[in-house]
C-alpha cells in the first residue's frame, strides 16, 4: 500500500512502523463549586508546565541548537501571556467549569486566531497554543508524558507533533517522520532537517499502520506500507547505494583535483560571510575563490570602518592559514541596497549604480577598503577583485587608486604585501575586450550568473523568464572559450565563480575549455571534485 | 506620550522568537507599551497579542510607551526593533 504526501527532507528510511500515541485525554464541560480552588490548580499547573519547559529548553539547547531550542522560551511567555491567563480564570469564574475545559477551551480559541492568518509561518504558530494548552490539561489530569515503546529505531506516524514532544523523543530511536498535518515550517520539518532523516507531512496513514513494515522515500514523497519483498529488496539497495555515495564523498576530502589524464584545477568556495569559512574548511576548497564583502556593508548600520573591514578580512586570511582568499570589492546596488548609501531608486537597478560604480564614483568609500585589504595581506594570501567591469580605462582608474593607496600606507610605515589584481568578467564588454584587459591584470574571474543575464537581455528576477532562460546558451558558451582563450594570451589565469562553475553537466566542458580554476559554493566542492576525479580529457 | 514607526525589514516579519524577546524588553517598563499596525493596537507586553499582529516585512508598525520612563522604554525598544527586525 502506497500513500504519497509532501516531502520536508530527502532520503531513504526502512523500519518497524509506530504510531505516536498522545498522552493527552478528551476533556468534557464539567460544572465546579469552588471557581477560586479551581483557578488555584490552573496556577499551580502552570507553574509546573513551565518547569517542564525550562527542563525541555535546556535539552533542546543541546540536542538542536539555540535557533530550534528558542521555541520553548518562547512558550514559556505564552504561558505567561496575560490574554491568555485571563481567558482562563475568566471562563472558569463566569462560567463555573473546571481548568481543564477552560485551558483547553482557550486554547483552542487562540490557536483559531493564528490559524486564520494568511501567513504560512504563523499558521504553524496555531500549534503552539495548542501545544501549551495541552501540556497545562495533561499535568491537570495527572498525567505523564509519553514513551516510545518500541525497542527498535522506528518510522514515527503521527497527527501532528508538537516541538515539546519531539524533543522528548529519544532521537536515535527515529527513522523518519510521517504526519497526517504539519507543514513544511513546522517544527517536526526542521528537526527532520536538523537530523538529516526523511519527513513527510500531509500523509493520511491508516490506523492499523502500527506494528507493520515500512518504506518512507523522501524523493518520491511517498510512504509504502507493508511492502513485497520485491519492493523491500529494492530499497534496501537503494539506501546502500546512498550511503555509498556519502562515504565516497568524504573519502574525496584531501584528494587532489586532478582528472584520469592528469589535467588539474584549482577547486576554490564561494562564501558571503566569515562565518561561512567553517564550511569551507570541512569541505576541502582548496581555497576562497569569491568572498562577497557586501556583507560587511549590509550588516552594518553605517559605512564600515577600516578597522572593522580590516579586523574581518584578516580573520579570513588567518583561518585559510596561507590559502588564497580572492575578496571582491563591495557589489552594492542592483538587489543588494543599504540604507546609508543613500542611492536613488532605479528604473533599472541591475544595469544601474552599482558595484564599482559606486567606487570610482565615490572614492573615499573605495579608498578605506582597499587600506583595509592591503593591511590584511600580511597576515595570508589574500588576492582583490573587482566587479562590473566593462572598460580598460576603469581599470587603469583602479589601478591608479591602488598605486595611490600604497604609496599612502608606505608614508605611514604601515606593512602591505603585493597582492593579485582581477577582475570580473560578467558584463558582454569586458568579455568582448578581454584580450586588452588582460595586458593590466593578472586574473579574471567569470560571473556566468549576470554575464547570462546581460548576455541574454534576460532579467534574472522574473520568473515568467524562466523558460526563456538557457545557462547554457551557445552564446554563453562561446564566451567562455573567448575569455579564457584572451586571458591566456595575456597572461591571466581564468576561472569562474558563477553558478555555472557548479553545473556537474558542464564540467568537462569547462576543463576542456582551459579554465585553471572553479569557484563553488561549500557544499559543491567534493561533488565537483568528484566530477573532476572521473573525466578523461584524453578520451 | 512617546512614539516611534518602524518599517519591518525581517522576511519572517515579527516571528515567534523575536517577539519573545520584543516582550521581554517591554516588560521591563512600568509605563504602558502598546504596538499598533493598520488600525489595530495591542499591549506590547503580551506575546499572543504581538504575534497575533502578523506584522509582516514591508509592514510599517507604530510602537508608543506611555507613562513612567516611556522616554528609555522607547529608546531600548526601537534599539531592537533596527537591530532584529
Amino acid at each position: 500500500m502506497e500513500i504519497t504526501g509532501k516531502s520536508v527532507f530527502g532520503g531513504i528510511a526502512i523500519g518497524k512502523l509506530a504510531i505516536f500515541a498522545k498522552a493527552y485525554h478528551q476533556v468534557n464541560r464539567e460544572k465546579i463549586e469552588d471557581p477560586q480552588a479551581e483557578i488555584r490548580r490552573f496556577e499551580e499547573a502552570k507553574e509546573e508546565a513551565k518547569t517542564q519547559l525550562g527542563l525541555l529548553y535546556e535539552k533542546a539547547l543541546k540536542e538542536v541548537g539555540e535557533v530550534n531550542a528558542a521555541i520553548f522560551e518562547v512558550h514559556q511567555m505564552m504561558l505567561e501571556d496575560l490574554d491568555y491567563v485571563e481567558a482562563i480564570t475568566n471562563m472558569i469564574e463566569s462560567q463555573m467549569v473546571s481548568a481543564e475545559y477552560a485551558v483547553a477551551t482557550t486554547g483552542d480559541n487562540f490557536s483559531a486566531v493564528f490559524a486564520e492568518m494568511d501567513d504560512d509561518y504563523m499558521k504553524a504558530r496555531a500549534a503552539d497554543v495548542k501545544d501549551i494548552s495541552r501540556r497545562v490539561v495533561t499535568i491537570l489530569q495527572g498525567g505523564s508524558s509519553f514513551e516510545l515503546a518500541a525497542g527498535e529505531p522506528v518510522i514515527l506516524l503521527a497527527d501532528d507533533l508538537a516541538p515539546s514532544e519531539t524533543v522528548q523523543l529519544d532521537k536515535s530511536m527515529v527513522l523518519s517522520f510521517v504526519t497526517r498535518h504539519g507543514s513544511a515550517n513546522s517544527h517536526t520539518a526542521i528537526l527532520a532537517r536538523t537530523m538529516n532523516i526523511p519527513a513527510l507531512i500531509g500523509v493520511d496513514f491508516p490506523e492499523d499502520a502500527a506494528g507493520k513494515t515500512g518504506i518512507v522515500d523522501g524523493y518520491k514523497e511517498k510512504i509504502i506500507i507493508d511492502p513485497s519483498i520485491s519492493v523491500l529488496e529494492e530499497y534496501r539497495r537503494k539506501q546502500e547505494e546512498e550511503e555509498e555515495k556519502k562515504r565516497l564523498l568524504l573519502e574525496l576530502k584531501g584528494k587532489e583535483d586532478v582528472t584520469l589524464d592528469g589535467k588539474s584545477i584549482h577547486l576554490y568556495a564561494n562564501i558571503g560571510s566569515v562565518a561561512d569559512v567553517a564550511a569551507v574548511l570541512a569541505n576541502d576548497a582548496e581555497g576562497i575563490g569569491l568572498f562577497r564583502s557586501e556583507f560587511l556593508y549590509l550588516e552594518s548600520k553605517s559605512y564600515p570602518t577600516e578597522e572593522e573591514q580590516f579586523a574581518a578580512y584578516r580573520q579570513v586570511a588567518e583561518m585559510m592559514a596561507g590559502k588564497k582568499v580572492i575578496i571582491r570589492t563591495m557589489d552594492i546596488g542592483a538587489d543588494k541596497q543599504v540604507d546609508y548609501f543613500g542611492l536613488e531608486r532605479e528604473e533599472n537597478p541591475a544595469m544601474g549604480y552599482r558595484a564599482i560604480r559606486i567606487c570610482l564614483d565615490r572614492q573615499e568609500i573605495f579608498r578605506t577598503q582597499l587600506r583595509a585589504l592591503y593591511r590584511a595581506s600580511c597576515y595570508g594570501t589574500i588576492s582583490i577583485m573587482f566587479p562590473m567591469i566593462i572598460s580598460v580605462d576603469e581599470v587603469k582608474q583602479i589601478k591608479s587608486i591602488i598605486e595611490e593607496v600604497k604609496a599612502g600606507l608606505d608614508e605611514e610605515s604601515v606593512p602591505y604585501r603585493d597582492v593579485e589584481i582581477g577582475i570580473m568578467i560578467e558584463t558582454p564588454a569586458a568579455v568582448m575586450i578581454s584580450r586588452e584587459l588582460a595586458e593590466l591584470v593578472d586574473f579574471f574571474s567569470v560571473g556566468t550568473n549576470d554575464l547570462t543575464q546581460y548576455t541574454l537581455a534576460l532579467d534574472r528576477q522574473n520568473p515568467k523568464l524562466d523558460s526563456f532562460y538557457d545557462s547554457h546558451h551557445p552564446a554563453i558558451l562561446k564566451m567562455l572559450q573567448m575569455i579564457v582563450d584572451n586571458g591566456h594570451a595575456g597572461g591571466c589565469w581564468v576561472g569562474i565563480c558563477g553558478e555555472l562553475g557548479a553545473d556537474l553537466t558542464l564540467t568537462e566542458t569547462l576543463l576542456r575549455m582551459g579554465f585553471d580554476e572553479l569557484s563553488v559554493s561549500p557544499s559543491m566542492i567534493l561533488r565537483v571534485r568528484q566530477k573532476i576525479r572521473e573525466t578523461d580529457l584524453s578520451a | 506620550m512617546k512614539e516611534f514607526k518602524y518599517v519591518i525589514k525581517d522576511e519572517l516579519g515579527i516571528h515567534a522568537r523575536p517577539a519573545g524577546e520584543l516582550v521581554k524588553a517591554a516588560a521591563k517598563y512600568p509605563c504602558e507599551v502598546k504596538i499598533e499596525k493598520d488600525g489595530r493596537e495591542v499591549d506590547a507586553k503580551r506575546i499572543m497579542g504581538v504575534m497575533s499582529l502578523g506584522a509582516k516585512c514591508g509592514m510599517e508598525i507604530t510602537l508608543r510607551a506611555d507613562g513612567e520612563q516611556e522616554e528609555e522604554a522607547i529608546a531600548e525598544l526601537s534599539r531592537f526593533l533596527e537591530e532584529n527586525l
